[in-house]
């Protein structure tokens, strides 16, 4: 079995943001790592190779030449090897661009199965594993907290705002993966080492067979006009609760009678 | 005018509030309205949807829209698309709503534009105020595809008010679907308790727990303060990783985002992850025994206190107050 894992750079949630001039985020100006749910996905599909012999797990990762560290960050934890596409034309493509990208990057890929994350910290669109089953004509399953394979047979659940439903599908199939479904394992030291000299093919446009007009900002679907940071808001009144409890709840529930909340 | 369809969220043909609130702001869009209803009960939803504008209602009244995974739903929503003609399309920002959103607009090469706060007319393009990176920045976008353009809203962006038409024109959707559609089965569908509570993105009052209840039965607590107030409970996710709430009421950056009118955290510290998925909510209350906890410097009131001390006598107010 061959099991893809989309892994995306992001900037560090704690690194200052920088808009550019062209509205895109500047990638280059505070630390960049591994989209923490793509390390969820990794750790199944990592789950699955070490439980179904022959299986090999690659991560495909669409972003600029920086984005190699990502990848080998990505096959640190034992992925078999990685697919990076970086094109200068790339540069400020939205969720269905990128999804064209990695449908394109796919189209002459044999797989299995595809697990990703349900989100990026920085889009945070969730649109991509949709759309990217939508290019390659497969079901897809988002938002998976349970995942069990028989066979070609996945059977996922799906977190809902209420709880979960069961959901049955045929491989080859897309799976994007929620926080709950696994606990990461961090990477050995022979992981890292080992990451050094694991195949990576670095592909450019041309050779995924995509034309530069169906990706990067002008040819995205979306356009963002204005992207400006919230005021940073003021700590309101802090009440020192004298340990008796009564003075801390007395205080709190006149300010929620105060704005009609109670 | 602006020729709108609303994508309808409903519980057997009731919609749900965030329906209300988006056919109301397509009504202050001053848009032609019709609305699409999918799934077991849809024909019930049409007059309802009439009282807040719809002038159309397009229904697919079958168990085929919930039974499988997305692509039904899509084969639906491409219909409805066709026959309104609509060159815009709301849908509430819901993760299964998302989806089928995401792929109708591949299909018919639409942008999606997700999570919308405001909504304002520009020409023919709509565009969307929104929050990026958890909060920190808001921006204004719009969709510009050759398809439609796809807006999903977040749900209490807009304040529901009933007007417009009375009873609306019914179409009902003859849906035709290959197998290609019926490939993700649910096979399931498993409800937690909810204690009545109100789902955390729609609730107007959300009250988290966080590491500092110190076990499982501390959300009893939680509880009991959610309702008290109405509210939904949602936590941290130092207590959904260690089992003591379920995780999908995990609020932040790898949980879900939200903005209350009303977010009070116990026992929170206020990590950034965290900060991600609650900082644009309209009023933040904290109660943490730490003077120094981050989450003070957001908070327009503060307890400096022990939740264990301070929620009892505070659950007691709130219920005599009532
Ligand atoms: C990639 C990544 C993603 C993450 N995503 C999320 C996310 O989505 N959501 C999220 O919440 N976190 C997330 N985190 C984790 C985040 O960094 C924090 O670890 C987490 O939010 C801490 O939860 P907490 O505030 O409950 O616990 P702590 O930080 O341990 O805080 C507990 C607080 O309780 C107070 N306290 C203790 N006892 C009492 C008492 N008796 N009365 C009053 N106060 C008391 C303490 O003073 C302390 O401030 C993420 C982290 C990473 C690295
Ligand atoms: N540039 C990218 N390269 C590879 N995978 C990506 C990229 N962008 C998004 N993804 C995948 O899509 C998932 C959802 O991201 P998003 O739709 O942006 O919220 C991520 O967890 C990744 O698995």
């Amino acid at each position: 079995m061959r099991i893809i894992c989309p892994v995306k750079r992001v900037p560090d949630t704690a690194a200052t943001k920088v808009i550019a001039d062209d509205k895109t985020l500047d990638r280059d100006a505070g630390e960049a790592i591994l989209n923490a749910n793509d390390e969820w996905s990794i750790e199944e599909a990592m789950r699955i190779k070490e439980r179904t012999d022959g299986t090999e797990v690659i991560a495909l990762c669409m972003g600029p030449e920086q984005a190699q560290t990502t990848v080998r960050k990505a096959l640190s934890y034992g992925l078999d090897g990685a697919i990076q596409i970086t094109d200068p034309a790339i540069h400020g493509s939205d969720a269905a661009a990128t999804a064209r990208v990695l449908a394109a990057a796919l189209r002459d890929e044999e797989f299995d199965l595809i697990i990703m994350g349900n989100q990026s910290s920085d889009a945070r669109s969730t649109l991509v594993p949709a759309m990217l089953a939508e290019y390659l004509d497969l079901p897809a399953l988002t938002y998976v907290r349970k995942l069990d394979l028989d066979d070609r047979t996945l059977t996922a659940q799906r977190e809902t705002a209420s709880g979960y439903v069961v959901v049955e599908s045929q491989m080859p199939a897309i799976v994007s993966v929620v926080e709950a479904i696994n606990e990461p394992r961090y990477p050995s030291f022979k992981g890292i080492m080992a990451a050094k000299s694991k195949p990576l093919e670095t592909k450019d446009l041309a050779a995924i067979g995509l034309d530069a007009g169906e990706v990067g900002l002008d040819n995205s679907w979306t356009q963002i006009v204005e992207a400006t940071p919230r005021p940073p808001k003021q700590a309101g009144e802090k009440v020192e609760d004298d340990g008796s409890g009564t003075v801390g709840a007395q205080a709190l529930a006149e300010f929620l009678a105060g704005k009609k909340f109670i | 005018m602006p020729n709108i369809l609303v994508l309808v969220e409903h519980d057997a043909g009731t919609p749900r509030k965030v329906t209300n609130q988006i056919l109301t702001a397509a009504r202050g869009l001053g848009a032609d309205i019709s609305a699409a209803v999918f799934g077991e009960g849809a024909g019930n939803a049409a007059d309802a949807l009439g009282g807040y504008g719809a002038a159309k209602v397009f229904v697919w009244d079958s168990p085929d829209a919930h039974g499988y995974a997305t692509e039904t739903q899509v084969a639906a929503l491409e219909q409805a698309i066709a026959q309104s003609g609509a060159s815009i399309v709301l849908a509430a920002a819901d993760p299964f709503t998302s989806d089928v959103v995401a792929r109708t607009a591949i299909r018919l090469k639409g942008g999606v534009v997700t999570d919308a706060n405001d909504l304002e007319l520009d020409g023919d393009r709509v565009l969307v105020t929104k929050d990026i990176f958890g909060g920190e920045m808001t921006s204004k976008c719009f969709a510009k595809g050759e398809g439609p353009q796809f807006i999903t809203v977040k749900p209490n962006a807009f304040t529901a008010e009933e007007g417009g038409g009375g009873s609306p024109e019914v179409v009902s959707l003859d849906i035709s679907l290959d197998d290609k559609a019926k490939r993700a089965k649910v096979v399931d569908v498993v409800e937690a308790e909810s204690g009545g509570r109100p789902e955390m993105t729609e609730a107007s009052i959300i009250c988290a727990g966080g590491r500092g209840l110190g076990d499982e039965k501390g959300f009893e607590l939680i509880e009991q303060l959610a309702d008290a107030l109405g509210a939904a409970v949602g936590a941290s996710r130092a207590a959904t990783d260690a089992g003591w709430y379920p995780h999908q009421h995990q609020i932040g950056q790898t949980g879900k985002t939200v903005s209350p009118q009303l977010y009070i955290g116990s026992g929170i510290s206020g990590a950034i992850q965290h900060r991600a998925g609650m900082q644009t909510s309209q009023t933040i209350v904290a109660i943490n025994k730490d003077a120094e906890a981050p989450i003070f410097s957001i908070a327009d009131f503060g307890v400096v206190g022990d939740l264990y001390k301070v929620l009892p006598p505070l659950i007691e107010e709130i219920n005599k107050r009532k």
